[in-house]
């Protein structure tokens, strides 16, 4: 089976993502409400909607850094001037998310051909340190001198007297999607389970694919191929007589796009956009990301947005009445101890657990989760094929 | 006039903060070839030393004082620190007030403690890998260690005062002949811009003149020749980044009067003082400093409410517009030598 111009293996997994995508409010719901464990689900709209989000933004960072290994620490710049559109869409036309979304990519695009057509004459740290200091640079702007456009320290947001010609009698009056409104929901119990599907999400999700499969074909492509080339040995390109820049700018440009269409949707989903997304841990959140996944795989990006997401929540919201119930088997002394040391864990301080993880994860898995997923794999097959091996295997005759 | 003369002060204090920083960044860098993003990590956790000096030293207990009374006429409890108890109310006292330079014998130890532990534990694993992955997993440790202090200390930043002593302000102006009140500079300022320039100056003459810093120097040009010559050099750059984390912890320490400390200061000032190191030249000592001085300065006046009036928001982007210009006229930053990463 065939489809889309892609080959067979990568039609099943394009179709696997899909599946994955869609049924994503069941499966993050594996816990029936009520339950002890019902911390552990993650199926309600916010945070499926940061998974996409952060999920889109994370496939754009990974074909600049994954594919052509430029580590780019202003991303977040991207992000920031695509929400900024769209609510200065909503302020202008109406809630409709179209214009916004499509004004985001173009600006961003645009504002990534400024700053990688300048910071893309340097390359290793040099190009780092560029990238960040326009991100900086326009993240001090936008909370200073642009003021008019950004609103400063409060963030943008939609006043009653803007114009927002396009609004009708009837228009919903919160992000929509020709008249199917964001943040809607339709909610399914089945026994004790509660199952909830977000407009909002499923917009973000469809959305999601599309450009998933859009990074697929440019893995896949002759494109893609060079990127690699430039990550390997640029060098060496250089001698053959390619020049390599119109290709990392290319790259930077779709990179910055995604990130642009990733502010976007953030936007859709809230309509604020504040100055603090621009900032660069928002630009180094992606790099962990990217790396905890898997940089330069397919998959990895996605696996690391919806990790760190995931445990952002999860970890955060874990409270001492909590860890009590959890050690409540355990001797007092024990349980006590135990509490205490997570303590440095969980709640306000989990960003501490990101840390270390992603320590451990630089240190012995360079190839992200998505290698150590393959790892696993490989020694199960070993085993299993060794298990085969033994009995059939000859015995050499002596 | 004044008014530059006073901007270039104003400059000085956060320039010695950015160049201290930035002579460790390049000292690593130059020494072990590693880019160390934990280094602002560091500047905190001396700036931390302070903080819990000043709280031990705080450390009291209540007793009850028989000459004074309360309103009722009963005996009046009060708090007595256990240094003033141990060692007479006046020396207790002094070394209340004295904390914050007192901190920096204790720093020093400290600092090249964390400094050995990480170069042992987590760097010399980095050596042969790429540079963003040493970049990476820094930026890991500095995340955890920043999260550790945030555990301890709290997120609030903690006001820590610099000795009475230094507390106010000089007329500067008078000294070089303006009139009075017309350039007013905290005294707390000019002892961290000379604490700055002595431990600048100790830096670059124990590379300069100590056979040590002549073999360290001879490693930096040439590694493997040194080796060769049947001199344990790694040992010697171990101990070098233990020297660039004391010195990046000593400007934590002094800076606590200026900057009350908290726990993310660490990456603001990272972030600044890798673009002074790039712009002043990815492996140059000098280069470095002397970055450092002139994007404080620059900084400062940029900050200037005539400047400002005349390019708006120019203070908030000077020292990223400066190093945009720089590295793209100047590839390898003021003083930069060829063929460093460039690779």
């Amino acid at each position: 089976m065939k489809m889309l111009g892609l080959s067979q293996r990568d039609t099943t997994f394009l179709l696997i993502v899909v599946f994955l995508t869609l049924v994503t409010p069941i499966l993050l719901q594996p816990f029936p409400e009520g339950s002890g464990m019902a911390t552990f689900n993650a199926g309600y709209p916010d945070l499926m909607q940061r998974f996409a989000i952060f999920g889109i933004f994370a496939i754009g960072f990974n074909i600049l850094f994954g594919l052509t290994g430029y580590l780019s620490f202003g991303h977040a710049a991207f992000l920031g001037v695509g929400s900024y559109s769209v609510v200065w869409m909503y302020k202008l036309l109406g809630y409709n998310v179209v214009p916004g979304i499509l004004l985001a990519v173009i600006v961003s695009a645009l504002f990534a051909l400024l700053i990688g057509y300048v910071s893309l004459r340097r390359s290793g740290i040099y190009f780092s340190i560029l990238t960040l200091a326009f991100a900086q640079m326009s993240y001090n702007l936008a909370y200073s001198v642009l003021t008019p456009l950004t609103n400063g320290e409060t963030g943008l947001q939609v006043y009653t007297n803007d114009p927002q010609v396009l609004m009708g009698e009837n228009s919903p009056t919160s992000p929509h999607f020709f008249g199917i409104v964001m943040n809607e929901s339709a909610k399914l119990n089945v026994g004790g389970w509660e199952f909830t599907f977000n407009n909002g999400y499923y917009f973000c999700a469809i959305v999601a694919i599309l450009v998933f499969y859009l990074s697929l074909r440019i893995f896949r492509s002759p494109f893609g191929l060079m990127l690699r080339a430039i990550k390997t040995n640029q060098t060496r390109l250089n001698y053959t007589g390619l020049n390599s820049r119109p290709y990392t700018l290319a790259a930077f440009v779709i990179s910055g796009m995604y990130a642009g269409l990733a502010g976007a949707l953030m936007a859709s989903m809230d309509p604020l956009a504040g100055a603090e997304r621009m900032q660069w841990t928002a630009s180094g959140e992606v790099v962990l990301m990217t790396i905890l996944g898997g940089a330069g795989t397919l998959m990895g990006p996605i696996l690391g947005a919806g990790f760190i997401k995931y445990f952002e929540n999860i970890f955060s919201k874990i409270n001492d009445n909590m860890l009590h119930q959890w050690f409540a088997w355990m001797p007092d002394g024990i349980e006590d101890f135990l509490i205490g040391l997570s303590h440095f864990f969980v709640g306000k301080s989990w960003h501490l657990t990101l840390g270390l993880l992603f320590m451990l994860v630089v240190i012995f898995l360079p190839g992200g989760l998505v290698e150590g997923g393959q790892r696993i794999a490989k020694a199960v097959r070993n085993r299993r094929s060794k298990g085969d091996g033994a009995e059939a295997q000859t015995q050499p005759a002596e | 006039m004044d008014a530059i003369i006073l901007q270039i002060l104003n400059g000085l204090d956060k320039g010695s903060a950015y160049a201290l920083i930035a002579l460790g960044l390049t000292l690593i860098f130059g020494t072990l070839g590693v880019v160390n993003f934990a280094h602002g990590a560091l500047f905190m956790i001396g700036a931390f030393v302070a903080v819990t000096l000043q709280r031990i030293f705080n450390l009291s207990f209540e007793q009850i004082d028989p000459t004074k009374k309360d309103f009722l006429g009963n005996p009046l409890k009060v708090e007595v620190p256990y240094v003033e108890a141990w060692f007479g109310a006046d020396v207790g006292d002094w070394l209340i007030d004295w904390s914050v330079p007192l901190a920096i014998i204790f720093a020093i130890p400290v600092m090249l403690l964390v400094g050995f532990v990480m170069e042992r534990g987590l760097i010399k694993h980095f050596y042969k890998r790429p540079h963003a992955d040493q970049i990476l997993v820094t930026f890991g440790l500095a995340i955890v260690l920043q999260e550790l202090i945030k555990y301890f200390f709290g997120a609030n930043p903690i006001q820590t005062g610099a000795p009475d002593a230094f507390s106010g302000s000089m007329d500067f102006g008078v000294l070089l002949g303006f009139d009075p009140n017309v350039i007013i500079y905290p005294y707390w300022r000019l002892v961290y811009f000379l604490f700055a320039a002595i431990v600048i100056g100790a830096v670059f003459s124990f590379l300069q003149f100590t056979t040590f810093g002549m073999v360290v120097r001879a490693g930096m040009a040439d590694r493997e020749t040194v080796g060769l010559l049947g001199i344990n050099i790694d040992k010697r750059f171990t101990l070098m980044f233990g020297l660039a984390a004391a010195v990046a912890g000593m400007a934590g320490v002094m800076y606590t009067p200026i900057l009350a400390p908290n726990y993310h200061m660490g990456m603001d000032f990272l972030v600044l003082s890798f673009v002074v190191v790039v712009v002043g030249g990815m492996g140059s000592l000098p280069g470095a400093v002397a970055a450092g001085f002139l994007l404080g300065v620059l900084q400062s006046f940029a900050s200037m409410n005539e400047i400002k009036s005349l390019i708006p928001g120019i203070d908030q982007v000077i020292i990223y517009l400066v190093a945009i210009i720089i590295l793209l006229t100047r590839p390898r930053g003021l003083m930069g030598r060829a063929g460093v990463m460039e690779e």
